[in-house]
């Protein structure tokens, strides 16, 4: 691939710059802040409800009240340890909040309650699919700010709902060598999140916030100056953002002329022209001015709490993948697509409980049942949002097996299953879906579809029996799909040879 | 005169629930006084006359319904103007808070509420709570009513003369450095800070968050026994409160006999600086104490000196961070400046902010800055570890210590103010015990005569962590035996209000 500034990509092996030939290597480190999926705020009792009226979910708490003092929601330290777990960290057996200070009008009280030098978590990671492991440096739970909406007039409305919604930070060793690899870490981390209901990882609605820490160097060469990328809302912005600014430092670097090196700032995404910003400079950093936070005690977390926990976890993604491949024989694309989404994966082994059919159970899955997410008529976004449920697939299985429906009718059969809700018994009568047993009735359709045929009854008659084929689509059509495909077949071939 | 003046809060409490006055004529004498003394003193930043009066008329009709009374019932009290009642304006002495009416109620305030208590208003301060004086409060200073030229002390300054000009009963003040032990000797009336977390601190506005407590002025140390009880115990709104059983008041056969009991005095507490006359009154007190049977047992507390410079790096880093929600964005002052939002952030906190609150948030801001934190604030961490083991080590060997209160009796408004080192040392003798988290309690031990005019000393006792009980105890002892908490501000006779002591 090439790009208008001659730069040759090659993700995983780094970058050859066409104009020297060097092979730049990308060296980046991520950090994922996800929302947490609990009923209330981190310190507070509101609730958080994305999309609510401005300012209708808060307390003396959330709005930083004079007086007012935090205490921490037990669900959400339960849900962070839960994400530390599965991710193979360590979860620190006592660890501390600390205050973040800095001024801003989304701040209620002029300081985030974060974690800085003993955070809850340390150690883990995920890997990845080509075997590489990605390290996870810590994670720390924190508060998020509210929203400052700078776009109404010349005002800056400041709307606190979001105010306290507790926040996990996961911070990578810069062990993320592209794009590609930063987006497959992304999606293995939404995918473990969502499955071990911590998280919703919603980028539309701000639930996964993403900063990059990248920079480039000469392959042999040392690590040079980075620049951090903040508030990524999207892996596509991700990605975007790590393309833009490989081919920026390396464009720089290569220009010979040091004052225009990167230098170590933070930049901004601006989608809409699809480029990266200065926002600030190191010099202009804040000083956060971290001291521990003495409204709250350490937090301490014991080995019955662990194991506690660690008993809510359910069989992880990779893990669900592998037994899929191996135990299910199912295909590594298969296993993949069912597993990307725990509900999807869940719905499956239901279906498969029941039917004992694990191939013919994802094929369904995998093809009608998920195509209808993206299909306006089925109106279900999700397997939550179905008219069906596992049995209702399990029973076309067992249709199909018995014979009842043909393959085709099948297929029809569960997409209005689909669309009405009707149950799998009840549709084959209303559409006529079974499939036509009647040898005298089939044979009549046959008749009519051999009339004129003198070729291909030569044909069948010199032995080319394939030949047949020809004949099947019209006696299928003039059936409207019921008769049995192999009675068909059966019943053409005798009439040849007895009739012609 | 009614039949409940002069009354301390659990003879008032009584006397009320016997029925021999009612609340809501307690109510209108207490704003009586208030009228009366106001003007003079300044006690006040703002009384709450009807809402009084309406809670005063509920509990008269709850006790003529059959009601129990409870231990608080129809008790008048005082807050100071940083805890928060719903509704209530608690601006902290501050200009960035004025007109600040807290749309919650503190835990410790809505305790005492549920007990009968009556808040009346609240009382001036030094500026949140930084100071010993009164005189940084943004408005003006109150004054003590042993000699009106001169300050109470500070900063529960408008708490403590309430009490001690008789207005009412009970008043709470907080306790951060030395802020209710301090005024209480300088005003000659009982101030009590509880070990730290024993009164939950949701509600009360903070300054220093890990020194602050509620803690209460009376002139008996039963009152102070019976607030406590009713005040401190868990509470799901403050993660550091400590989950204490009620005090048991150890209460000896003999009241007044303190024998078995050894009382060690640390000469840290006597230098140089210490007044003649405060010294002289607390040797005498010392004499008493062992009089009652007590051990007198010289101690040491060898980083007593640190105190006060360890205090003034933590408890300004604290504050300059508890401070920084004053921007003007959700409530209190607003100050457009520039019209941007920085700008807005510092013309309202330049314009909100007095002297000495500007002063200790620059402190505590630079004592936290990247480069320097080692240096100021991690060291300070250090010193405090060390005057608490300072302390440990002490309280092997003796039950309680003594010394001085405040170095010095009341000063003069304007004497100190332009000094902010000299006006910090006046807090060297309770700050190692704030920076401790440990109990102690400032009791009135004798009266110097300074101009001619009688000044209170106060006697300072400190109990080891959660030995609350046993100071309130040998607070009692000394009270037994001695006259200074009912000695009532000569001058407050010309004020027609009841000065007799309750068991005079």
């Amino acid at each position: 691939m090439s790009t208008s500034s001659g730069v040759q990509l090659a993700p995983s092996a780094g970058t050859i710059s066409a104009r020297t030939g060097v092979r730049w290597i990308t060296v980046i480190g991520l950090e994922a802040h996800c929302q947490l999926k609990t009923r209330t705020k981190l310190f507070c009792g509101c609730e958080y409800v994305f999309g609510a009226p401005p300012n209708t979910l808060t307390c003396a708490r959330c709005t930083g009240q004079p007086g007012a003092l935090p205490v921490l929601n037990r669900e959400a330290l339960e849900l962070a340890v839960r994400t530390g777990l599965a991710l193979g960290a360590d979860v620190a057996a006592v660890s501390k909040f600390d205050r973040k200070n800095y001024f801003y009008c989304d701040l209620p009280k002029g300081y985030q309650i974060s974690q800085f030098d003993r955070p809850y978590c340390s150690g883990g990671g995920i890997a990845l699919a080509s075997g590489k492991f990605i390290r996870l440096t810590r994670i720390h739970m924190e508060e998020d700010a509210g929203k400052a909406i700078h776009d109404r007039g010349s005002a800056t409305l400041v709307d606190l709902n979001r105010a306290g919604v507790p926040l996990i930070e996961s911070v990578t060793e810069a062990d993320i060598s592209s794009s590609k690899e930063a987006h497959e870490y992304l999606t293995a981390l939404k995918e473990i999140l969502q499955y071990i209901g911590a998280s919703d990882c919603d980028m539309e609605k701000g639930s996964l916030r993403c900063d990059v820490n990248i920079s480039v160097h000469p392959q042999g060469e040392g690590w040079r100056t980075k620049v951090e990328i903040k508030n990524l809302n999207s892996f596509r912005f991700v990605e975007a953002a790590i393309e833009y600014e490989i081919q920026r430092q390396i464009i720089a670097y290569e220009s010979g002329e040091p004052s225009q090196f990167p230098v170590q700032e933070t930049r901004l995404w601006d989608s809409a022209k699809g480029v990266t910003r200065t926002m600030r400079s190191k010099e202009s950093a804040h000083d956060y001015r971290y001291f521990a936070e003495p409204d709250l005690p350490p937090v301490t977390v014991d080995a019955a709490f662990l194991e506690r926990q660690r008993s809510f976890l359910p069989e992880l993604p990779a893990a669900r993948r592998r037994r899929y491949r191996e135990s299910l024989a199912l295909s590594e694309y298969d296993a993949g697509v069912l597993t990307a989404d725990r509900a999807v994966a869940d719905f499956f082994e239901a279906v498969l409980r029941i039917s004992g059919r694990p191939k013919e159970a994802a094929n369904w899955i995998t093809n009608e049942v998920m195509r209808a997410f993206s299909d306006p008529e089925m109106d279900a976004r999700s397997v939550d949002e179905l008219k069906i449920r596992p049995n209702d697939i399990a029973e076309v299985i067992a249709f199909v097996e018995k014979g009842t429906v043909n393959t085709s009718s099948a297929r029809t059969l569960l997409r209005e299953m689909m669309k009405t809700g009707k149950r799998a018994k009840v549709l084959v009568d209303e559409l006529g879906l079974a499939q036509v047993q009647d040898t005298a009735q089939i044979e009549n359709w046959c008749r009519e579809a051999l009339a004129g045929k003198d070729k291909i009854i030569a044909d069948v008659k010199a032995g080319k029996e394939q030949a047949l084929n020809a004949l099947l689509g019209p006696v299928m059509r003039a059936s409207k799909g019921s008769a049995n495909p192999a009675i068909v077949k059966e019943t053409l071939l005798r009439i040849i040879q007895a009739e012609h | 005169m009614s039949r409940t003046d002069g009354l301390d809060a659990v003879g008032l409490r009584d006397a009320l629930a016997r029925g021999d006055e009612s609340v809501e004529a307690t109510i209108a004498q207490t704003f009586d006084r208030i009228d009366a003394i106001d003007p003079r003193l300044h006690v006040f930043l703002n009384t709450e006359r009807a809402y009084a009066e309406a809670r005063a008329r509920d509990l008269d009709r709850a006790l003529a319904g059959g009601e129990t009374p409870g231990p608080l019932f129809g008790v008048p009290i005082a807050l100071k103007a940083n805890m928060c009642l719903a509704g209530f304006e608690s601006n902290c002495g501050s200009k960035i808070l004025a007109g600040y009416r807290a749309p919650y109620t503190a835990t410790f305030v809505q305790r005492l509420i549920d007990a009968g208590a009556i808040p009346v208003g609240t009382t001036n301060m030094d500026e949140f709570a930084m100071g010993s004086s009164s005189e940084n409060s943004a408005f003006g200073p109150t004054r003590n009513p042993w000699d009106p030229a001169r300050t109470p002390g500070g900063s529960s300054s408008g708490s403590a003369v309430a009490v001690a000009a008789g207005l009412v009963p009970i008043a709470l003040g907080s306790d951060t450095g030395g802020s209710v032990r301090q005024p209480a000797a300088l005003c000659g009336i009982h101030g009590f800070k509880p070990t730290y977390g024993r009164v939950s601190r949701f509600g009360l506005i903070a300054f220093g968050s890990s020194l602050d407590q509620v803690s209460p002025f009376a002139r008996s140390v039963r009152d102070i026994e019976l607030v406590m009880n009713v005040m401190s115990g868990a509470d799901a709104n403050d993660s550091t409160c400590l989950d204490e059983p009620p005090l048991e008041p150890e209460h000896a056969r003999d009241p007044a006999s303190l024998a078995g009991l050894s009382v060690g005095v640390p000469k840290e507490y006597f230098p140089n600086m210490l007044e003649g006359g405060v010294r002289r009154a607390v040797e005498a007190a010392l004499a008493t104490l062992e009089k009652q049977g007590a051990k007198i047992v010289p101690v040491t507390l060898p980083h007593t000196e640190f105190a006060i410079p360890t205090y003034y790096v933590l408890a300004t880093a604290e504050a300059s961070s508890n401070l920084a929600r004053y921007d003007g964005v959700r409530y209190g002052l607003r100050v457009d400046g520039d019209g941007s939002l920085q700008g807005m952030f510092a013309a309202t906190r330049a314009a909100g902010f007095g002297a000495e609150v500007k002063r200790r948030i620059l402190l505590g801001t630079y004592v936290l800055s990247a480069g320097y934190y080692d240096a100021w604030y991690g060291r300070a961490l250090r010193a405090r570890a060390l005057l608490r083991q300072d302390f440990e080590r002490a309280f092997e060997s003796v039950d309680v210590i003594a010394g001085p209160t405040s170095p010095l009796a009341a000063f003069k408004i304007g004497e100190k103010a332009n000094d902010p080192l000299e006006m910090y040392l006046a807090d060297a003798l309770t700050v190692p015990t704030s920076l401790s988290g440990l109990p102690a309690i400032s009791v009135p031990c004798g009266v110097v005569e300074v101009d001619s005019t009688p000044l209170p000393v106060g006697l300072q006792l400190i109990g080891p962590h959660r030995g609350d009980a046993r100071v309130l105890r040998v607070a009692r002892a000394f009270e037994a035996v001695t006259d200074f908490a009912r000695a009532r501000p000569p001058q407050l006779a010309t004020a027609r209000v009841a000065t007799r002591g309750a068991r005079a």
